[in-house]
């Protein structure tokens, strides 16, 4: 069950003071002066265009979000007028397909919020058993887990449409979390089983002797040791929650339980797609997960295995 | 069987204690309960939400005639000359492609570690935000792209989500836009990994850039490569966002793949069965691809 987990936490450092370590300062001939200056020059052309490859969609968003409703079709490809009025009208629901946005977007949060919580649990939970306690036939768990991972979400979809129907869950955000959960925890549990690998099992043991039960040795020794694979690992599952759009169209129909996603595709093909207040809204909709990435940025590649995106 | 319970005559007592140990394992008592209540949670998430739909799909897709409807499809054979482009292009490109990227990011200097963070941000924007925007900026008439091909060079540029090529070239180019900055990371982690007192010597005798590249990064890293590379096959074989709002299946239905049709048979057609007919239609690629990689992933890892 070794699922690459590359330890990445030294990643751009360590190569700038490995690099730095292995190459010293050339002595300064001509030709090694010149080929140097090349290899520069190439990487960064090669870096400008990354940048224009990775930020143009992402400047088309802004520039059209600052587009003043009259200005949206035209041929510049930089915002005449620039105006935050896009970002007013989303903030204060302003028009009538944003009329319930807050509303959505705190669906969006709450579905987010419970997936992270419940795939933590429970991913927290089997691996304790599976990897910690070691239950018997644990690998029987281990491969259903490593089976659900490589199952891809979408392929399910129509059977559990159905399902949650008839479960009578249609229009209920707890379908979508259940959803959610179920394709994210695989993962979550892969990774904690690595990562537990690395606490010591006479940790476990001595706690035992002195009369530990194992519900306190999940909480006070398991969970706290494996808190930067929980922060990598409830990263992963808010930006899957909140990356799905499937689920979430299937499930949610009714205009105050539909997420942001969901409300903001039904314009995708409608001629009168108000654009710039799609753009402003897909901004703010984006900036949360932006956020947290670049906020657990370390912490993420910490526990980054293989696989951090599904569906 | 029988030789079983012959050896066990005589010790019934012993035979009852073996079959506890068979179930407990070494846990004792109170805490084998514990191990099973700390594990059911998820037995039971596997059985109610993906072993049940499972089985239902199975079941839904398991009429024969269901498939000569599907095969006599047009719009069913051009998604899956779809579905075949698709993965050789996207996942072949966007590997190979993170790769050589990976080994540009190994350069140091605080401006790479500035464009590391800058290039990843595709895969932390939502897809939807990401795919909504390239969707218009591909407009033929008022989008970015095309403003900007003629502001620079006087060009008219094409109708790209207008013409059936063009949109599946254009829903290509956006999955590796999105996922590029994911699986670059990943093998960058990779070579990482790899220790340096084996370029170190190398270098001592003599070996220079390209040939530490082949010599020792790609053998070494080989193995990762190929099981991400099968990994990003399966999930770009369900990927549905991209082609959902970057060409929504048109024009004409005609940039469909398989993880996009089968919604559209169940919910435009309102056809479910004909839906998951559709996506079974997959299991002949998915089947050994998902042994290949169980396989993989529970034995083969980065082993450098």
């Amino acid at each position: 069950m070794n699922v690459t987990t590359v330890d990445v936490t030294t990643s751009v450092t360590t190569a700038e003071t490995r690099l730095a370590s292995t190459h010293p300062l050339p002595r300064h001939r001509p030709s090694m002066r010149r080929r140097r200056y090349l290899a520069n020059a190439a990487a960064l052309a090669l870096a400008v265009v990354l940048l224009v490859w990775t930020l143009a969609p992402i400047y088309n968003m802004v520039m059209i979000a600052l587009k003043q409703s009259g200005d949206v079709f035209s041929d510049h490809i930089w915002p005449a007028h620039p105006s935050l009025e896009s970002f007013g009208v989303v903030l204060t629901e302003g028009h009538w397909y944003l009329q319930n946005f807050w509303r959505q977007f705190g669906n969006s949060l709450y579905i987010g919020a419970m997936t992270t919580l419940l795939t933590l649990l429970i991913g927290s939970l089997t691996s304790f058993s599976l990897g910690r306690m070691r239950i018997r036939h644990g690998w029987l768990v281990s491969n259903t887990a490593l089976l659900t991972y490589v199952i891809p979400a979408s392929f399910l979809a129509i059977p559990f449409y159905r399902i949650m129907q008839s479960y009578g869950l249609s229009n209920n955000p707890w379908a979508v979390i259940a959803a959610e959960v179920v394709f994210a925890t695989p993962y979550a549990i892969i990774v904690f089983q690595e990562y537990g690998r690395s606490i010591p099992l006479d940790l476990d043991e001595s706690a035992r002797l002195d009369g530990a039960s194992p519900l306190q040795l999940y909480l006070l020794i398991y969970l706290p040791l494996m808190a930067p694979a929980l922060v990598a690992i409830g990263t992963y599952a808010l930006l899957l929650a909140w990356n799905e759009y499937l689920y979430q169209f299937l499930l949610l129909s009714s205009d105050r339980s539909m997420t942001v996603p969901v409300a903001l595709a039904r314009f995708l093909n409608s001629d009168v797609a108000p654009w710039n207040y799609m753009m402003a809204t897909a901004i703010v909709y984006a900036l949360p997960p932006v956020a947290i990435y670049y906020a657990f940025r370390g912490r993420m590649r910490a526990g980054l295995t293989m696989g951090g995106v599904k569906g | 069987m029988n030789s079983a319970s012959a050896i066990d005559i005589g010790r019934p007592a012993s035979r009852q204690e073996t079959r506890w140990r068979y179930w407990r394992g070494e846990l004792k008592g109170s805490e084998y309960m514990w191990a099973l209540a700390f594990i059911v949670p998820y037995i039971a998430m596997f059985l109610v939400f993906v072993a049940y739909p499972v089985v239902y799909g199975l079941w839904m897709g398991s009429e024969a005639s269901l498939y000569s409807q599907l095969f006599a499809d047009p719009i069913y054979q051009s998604t899956v000359i779809n579905t075949v482009l698709y993965l050789a292009l996207a996942v072949n490109v966007k590997m190979v492609l993170a790769l050589l990227l990976s080994g540009f990011f190994m350069r140091p200097g605080w401006w790479m570690q500035a464009l590391l963070m800058i290039y990843i941000l595709p895969w932390a924007v939502p897809s939807l935000s990401g795919f909504i925007s390239i969707h218009w900026m591909l407009n033929g008439e008022w989008g970015f792209l095309n403003n900007l091909l003629y502001t620079l060079f006087h060009i008219d540029g094409a109708y790209w989500l207008n013409e059936r090529w063009l949109a599946m070239g254009s829903a290509i180019v956006s999955h590796i836009w999105k996922q590029l900055p994911f699986w670059t990371v990943i093998l960058l982690a990779g070579r990482m990994a790899i220790p340096l007192d084996i370029f170190d010597t190398a270098k001592v005798d003599g070996a220079t850039g390209m040939r530490c590249f082949v010599h020792i990064t790609l053998p070494l890293i080989a193995n990762l490569y190929l099981t991400c590379t099968l990994l990003s096959t399966i999930f770009t074989l369900g990927d549905f966002n991209t082609i959902f709002f970057v060409t929504g299946g048109g024009p004409a239905n005609l940039t469909h793949v398989l993880a996009t049709i089968g919604i559209r048979n169940a919910f435009d057609l309102a056809q479910p069965r004909l839906g998951v007919a559709a996506v079974m239609s997959a299991l002949p690629l998915m089947i050994p691809l998902v042994i290949v990689l169980m396989r993989r992933l529970r034995t083969a890892e980065v082993q450098l």
